[in-house]
This record gives C-alpha cells, structure tokens and sequence, in this order.
C-alpha cells in the first residue's frame, strides 16, 4: 500500500465540474434577481442569462449523465453505510480534536461514504427538482390555459425556488468542508490539476504502471 | 350568427367611442380646427369617380339635407345602412344583460347626459336635426349627414348648437363648431364635390373632441393624432404606415368596428388570407397572436400575451404629443360667480405652452395631465353601466362604469385605462345618478342660463320622465376608458420590470403570480434553509478556532 499521485479527475471530470460552478453561481445570481432579492441586474437579462445557462446546464447534465454510465464513473456515487458512522462522527466531535480524518482516498472510491451520499441526493433530489421545475416553469406558456387561476405557477415557481435555495445551501457546507482536512488549497487543486493523493494496493499501482503510466505522477 | 352579432357589438365603438358630447367650446376649447383645408391627413384617393364632375353636385346647395338627397340619388343604400349603424342610433342593448346603453341613454362622467340638451350635444350625430333622444333618431333619409365622414374639403363642419347642422352665411356672432373653433360659413358645393373616404380629420372633429374639448375624455384620441411623430402613435405616423383611423376600424355597409362596451382584445378568426376582408379592429388581427421574434424574450413575451392585452406593453403612457386630458371634473363646485358673471381660470399649461381652465362656472374644476401612466385592471371586454335607474351607494366612489373581468377567467386579460374622477348630481333620497339640463340659452331652468342645480336637475327629470325626489347633491365618480390607441413604438414599450419590482405598475392587480415582485413562500423558506446552513458552517467554523486545533484531520473533507 502506497500513497500516490495520482489522476482522478479527468479532463471532462474537471470541465464538467467547474462549468456546474459556473453556471450554478450564474443561475443563483439571475434566479435571485428574477425572484427580486435584487436588482443589480436588469430583469430582462436575468431572464435571458437564466434560461440559456439553465439550458446550457442541462445540455452539461446530459452528456454527463452519459459519460458517468459509459466510463462506469456512476460506480463513484454508489452510497455505502461502511464508514459513514466514523465520518459522521468525525465531523461532529473529531475535528475539534485534531483527529485524524477516518477515510482514506482510494482509487476506485474517491468520496468518503457521507459525500457520496450527499452527492447522491444532489444528482438524485435536488437537481431533478430544479430542472423539473425550471423547464415546467419555463413552458408555462404551453400549460396557462389549464391553470386560469394561476395557482400551478406559484406551485411550480415556489418550489424551483426552494430547489434553487436548497442548492445554495449545498453549495456554502460543500465549500466549507473544502477548509476541513488538508486545507482548502489543497482540496481544490485537484479538481484543477486532476491529480491526488492516493493509496494504491501495489496491484493497482502495477497496473496503472504499466497500462496507463500517465495517471502516476513521478 | 357570431359575425353578425360581432359586428353589431363591434359597432358601438365608433359613436360611443369618441363619445361627443355637452360642451361649451368656445370657453372650453381650444380652436382645433381651422376654416379650410387646415389640419388634414394625408389621405391618397384611389377612388374611380371624381365627384366634381358629377352634375348634381354642381348646383348651390342651401342645406346640408339638400346634399345627402344628392348622394342618394347614385348611392341609394347609404342612408339605409347608416341608420342601422351606431353612429345613428346612439342605442346600444348589451347582450347577457338586456341592458339599453348607447350615447342617447348613459350617464358618463363628463357632460352627464344627452337628453335635455339635444342642440349641443347632437351637435356630433351623424345625422341632422336629433333634437329629441327620447324619440328614436329622425327616420327621413336625407337626414344622414354624409358631409361629417365623407366631406375631404376641409371646411365642413357642424355647429356645435344646432343638433348637428352646419353653419351657413350668414354666421350668426360667436357661433363655434364641434372642435370649439369660431365658425365660418360651410361651402356645402365644395365639399359635395370633394368626397372620399373618411381621413383621421373626419373621425377626429367628434371623437377627437368628445366630451366637449380636445382629448377631454379619452385620453387616447385627441388631435396630436391628426399629424403624429412615431413617438405619439406609430401606425399613424406619416414616416410610419401612415393609418387612417379606418385602415383599423373597417367599415362594412357603413357598420365600423370598434366597440366601447364590448371590447375585442382577441381576434379568434387570426390573421387574414391575403386579400381577405377583416372585421375586427383589435392588435391581434394584424400582429397575430404570437408577434414577438422566436427569441427566450419573444418566447416569453408571447407567453404574456394571453394574459396581458398587447395596450398594457405599447402603450406606457396617454395623452402624449403634446395634448393633455382631463383627469377630473367636478360639477358640484360650478355655479360661483364673480361681480354676478361667470368666470375662468386657466391654472394648467400643456407641454405647447396653452393655458387650460381649471374651473369654469358653467362646468366647475378639473384637473389635466399629460403622459398619463394608464390604471390596470382584468378586462375580459365587457363594460357594465351604472344607468340612471341603477341604485347607487353615496358613501362611497360610484363607478359609472365597471369593468369586467377576473383573473381566473380566460378571457380576461390586463389592459390599460384611464380612470376619469368626477363629482357629480345625483338624487340624495333616491339614491340615483340625476339628469341635469345644462344647455338650453332660451329657457330659465338650464344652469349654463340661470346657474340654478334645483331647476336645472328638476327640469331634465321631468324631460327624461323620471321619478325624482326633489332633493340632490354630488358625489364621486369613477369611469375607466380602455386606453388602446397612440401605440408607441415597439423601442418605448414598457421593459420587464416596469411590472417585475416590488412597487411595479401591476402591484395593484391581483391573482396574477409575478416574479420579481417580492419574496415567495417558496423563496422565504429557502432562504431560512440557506441562513440555516450559514449558520451551521459558521458554528461549526467558531467551535474548530475555540477548540484551537488546526482541525484538519488528515484526508479530505
């Protein structure tokens, strides 16, 4: 067992990653205007800054969907109970101690049990929620004449807003978790560089040796 | 059977619309129209006949009669179709309710009331001679009165006091037209010669002019319409398509759409086939439903037009190039006098430097505005009158007409109005709007003569034949005009949140879900979800310093 540099994170992994930061913070921005929290932005461009990263969002979420499934990457988000006690545990009581993080990174499972629940319930509640939401939302045109009193907008206005909140929510404890552990520099950093430090069996790290060399770094 | 009744519908509009009405121009207005030729709209003949080489009309005529016989003799039907159409009946019965409107019968929130005061108010029928509204319109055929729409000389025109006849040689001193300008003698030859089809001057000496001055009623229609920028209308602006007002308001035997009471903002019939007659005059029969690019904008914007009448959008504000309307009128302050004389004050300037009164003591105050931002309200079209026989509350603002429509009605949409405040004469034990005699130089009860309500009121009740207790006084009054004509163009129509803010321009509007306008339920326990996690990674940051660790653990977050 070795600890390793290694890359985790391929090219569409990352570009896939922080397109999603961008448009996320994009949609949050024009979503909070459209909803009038402010208005440092007109509304008619929030709307059209909205509905065409919304789009480009959802055009990403397509081609990501279909490479986690045809690269097997979906494996990385499969939940498991093993382990999510300790890190639970960690994160209440531990790290005010100074203990060490329980989860060890390895290479075919790079999330700790509690993100890979919580990024679960992110693909498979929260996301669907907002752009089930958004594009019923968006087609209202298409159904206004089944709804004359209006009451399914605000039903579907009201909770595209609450995902939209929820979402933000996610954002601010997954950003703060960056600073829990090795620091938030290095947390980030391979999400830009792709490489991070691994423990390999040595039959992993055979085999990337041999086959796929350019996975390790020196 | 929808057409026809349609059309019937449609058709009120064009008397009722431009609504002319008790006035007393010469204090009142300002001289709109010159003598010749003035103030015309360009208006290309296409016609096939010249009518100055037409015999009969190259004879002297001593009447306006006398020419409409001329006209008859080739156009046999005319007379006919007018006197089928609104501009003659002024009688309009509103289907559903059964209710008898039209000019001839309604109260409105300007002059009051026809009946009484048949010289003057006549003065804007398309006929000659109406000096009895409880009678039907005259029946003799050579009463119609071609030369008001058709006359392309300029120089006809219609006394303003004498139930729509011109005035003639001599002129006696003093005497005005509708459009509140001295009168001068009509060339009755000339404009026999010089008909055509009806240009905006023709539609606009009365409905230009209702309620007894320029732009005093609609806010809408007024003379800044006769010559307009592209800023003040811009389908009738001469570097735009240069409308008339019957390139909208087609006419069929004389039968002109438009109505007032029941007002069209959805053309089912869509778009015409090319060469196809249209009979309705609304925006959709010309922009179609679904007139905006197919952009995320246009999209949306499209979207909103099932909701929001295209006026709410293009037409921001009314009354503009430079002709201000009135905004209130209150009858109940009429009657001071100075030194025993009537009296004016001019205390309001329009945009072009003319002095408007601010009280007359034939009429009382008003107030005027220019570049009006329109009231909104659910319209589903439908105009519902509070008529003479209607009891009404005094305790509180009497709306002369209310207008229909709901948010959860499909046919409703947001439109535009301009809500005109008034105080007016009703019956105190009753509790009934009251007629009031006004105009009538040669008797001792009308007000503009004597300046007495009692005899004035008493005199008008006993016209019309209705109960009356002999007691009155004034109250408030409401009455809403659809705004949709001086369109802007599509550059200045409202932005997105001229609506979408928290003050916006529908905030008054219910049941209508609108982003933008405030916070949500959905948005305020989001936002407790967002403060919550705030908090919790903010407590969760304190307790890692307190507990002075570097609390970085080792692998990963």
């Amino acid at each position: 067992m070795a600890e390793r540099l290694v890359k985790v994170y391929s090219v569409f992994n990352r570009v896939w990653h922080w397109s999603q930061v961008g448009s996320i913070f994009v949609l949050l921005f024009t979503g909070l205007r459209v909803m009038g929290l402010h208005s440092l932005i007109p509304f008619k461009a929030a709307v059209v800054l909205h509905t065409a990263a919304a789009l480009a969002l959802l055009l990403l979420w397509a081609f990501a969907t279909f490479w986690l499934f045809t690269t097997g990457a979906w494996r990385q988000f499969i939940p498991t109970r093993t382990g999510l006690r300790a890190v639970l545990r960690f994160y209440a009581w531990g790290v005010f101690r100074g203990e060490e993080h329980p989860y060890q990174k390895r290479l075919r499972q790079r999330h700790n049990p509690l993100q890979a629940a919580s990024y679960l319930a992110l693909k498979l509640v929260l996301f669907p929620a907002i752009w089930s939401t958004g594009i019923v939302y968006l087609l209202h045109g298409a159904w206004m004449h089944l709804d004359p009193g209006g009451q399914g907008l605000w039903l579907v206005a009201n909770l595209h807003v609450l995902a939209g909140f929820a979402i933000a929510a996610f954002v601010v404890v997954h950003v703060y978790l960056l600073t829990i552990g090795h620091g938030f520099r290095e947390h980030v950093r391979p999400m830009i560089t792709g490489f991070e430090k691994v423990t390999l069996t040595p039959e992993q790290e055979a085999y990337l040796q041999t086959d796929e060399p350019g996975r390790l770094k020196p | 059977m929808r057409i026809s009744k349609r059309r019937i519908a449609l058709l009120v509009m064009a008397v009722l619309a431009g609504g002319p009405c008790l006035g007393q121009s010469g204090e009142e207005t300002a001289a709109t129209a010159a003598p010749a030729g003035a103030a015309r709209s360009p208006m290309p003949s296409a016609s096939t006949a010249d009518h100055s080489k037409f015999k009969i009309l190259q004879q002297s005529f001593a009447s306006g009669p006398e020419v409409t016989q001329a006209c008859l003799s080739c156009h046999t039907e005319a007379s006919d179709q007018v006197m089928h159409s609104l501009h003659w009946t002024w009688d309009y019965t509103q289907p559903g309710t059964g209710t008898r409107l039209g000019k001839a019968r309604v109260i409105n929130s300007f002059c009051g009331n026809v009946a009484a005061n048949e010289q003057r108010c006549t003065s804007c029928h398309a006929g000659y001679g109406w000096d009895d509204v409880r009678q039907p319109a005259p029946t003799n055929p050579a009463q119609v009165d071609c030369l008001a729409c058709h006359d392309r000389s300029g120089q006809y025109a219609k006394a303003d006091n004498m139930a729509g006849h011109p005035p003639l040689d001599p002129v006696p001193a003093g005497a005005k037209t509708i459009t509140g300008a001295d009168a001068w003698p009509v060339d009755l030859t000339r404009a026999a010669q010089s008909v055509g089809l009806p240009g905006r001057d023709n539609c606009g000496n009365c409905h230009f002019n209702g309620g007894g001055g320029d732009n005093v009623k609609h806010g809408d229609l007024s003379s800044a319409l006769l010559n307009p920028s592209r800023a003040t209308d811009v389908h009738m602006a001469a570097d735009g398509p240069n409308f008339t007002c019957e390139t909208c308001h087609v006419s069929d035997r004389h039968k002109v759409a438009g109505s007032r009471y029941d007002v069209l903002a959805h053309d089912d019939k869509g778009l015409p086939a090319p060469g196809m007659a249209r009979d309705v005059a609304t925006c959709e029969s010309c922009h179609s439903a679904k007139p905006h690019p197919a952009t995320l904008i246009g999209l949306k914007l499209n979207d909103h037009a099932s909701r929001i009448a295209c006026q709410t959008c293009h037409i921001p504000e009314f009354a503009r190039g430079g002709v201000a309307t009135k905004t209130r009128w209150d009858w109940s302050t009429a009657g001071r006098l100075k030194d025993g004389k009537p009296f004016s004050i001019e205390g309001f300037t329009q945009s072009d430097g003319e002095a408007l009164h601010t009280y007359l003591s034939t009429k009382g105050d008003f107030e005027w505005a220019e570049n009006v931002v329109p009231v909104y309200a659910w319209f589903d079209g439908q105009v519902h009158y509070t008529t003479p026989e209607t009891t009404i509350d005094p305790s509180s603002v009497v709306e002369i007409n209310s207008i229909s429509g709901a948010p959860g009605d499909p046919a409703s949409r947001i439109w535009p109005f301009k809500r005109m405040e008034g105080r007016q004469a009703y019956d105190t034990q009753l509790n009934r709007l009251a007629h009031t005699q006004v105009w009538g130089p040669k008797t001792d009860t009308a007000f503009w003569t004597n300046f007495d309500w009692g005899k004035s009121i008493q005199a008008a009740m006993d016209y019309v034949g209705a109960e009356y207790s002999g007691q009155f006084g004034f109250v408030d009054t409401h009455m809403y005009w659809p705004i949709t004509h001086m369109v802007a163009p599509a550059s200045e129509a409202l932005d997105c949140q001229s609506c979408h803010a928290a003050d916006g321009r529908l905030a008054d509007v219910a049941g209508i879900y609108m982003p933008g306008t405030g916070t949500p339920l959905g948005g305020r326990i989001g936002l407790a979800l967002l403060l919550a996690a705030l908090a919790g990674v903010g407590l969760h940051g304190a307790l890692r310093l307190i507990r002075k660790d570097d609390g970085k653990g080792c692998n990963h977050g």
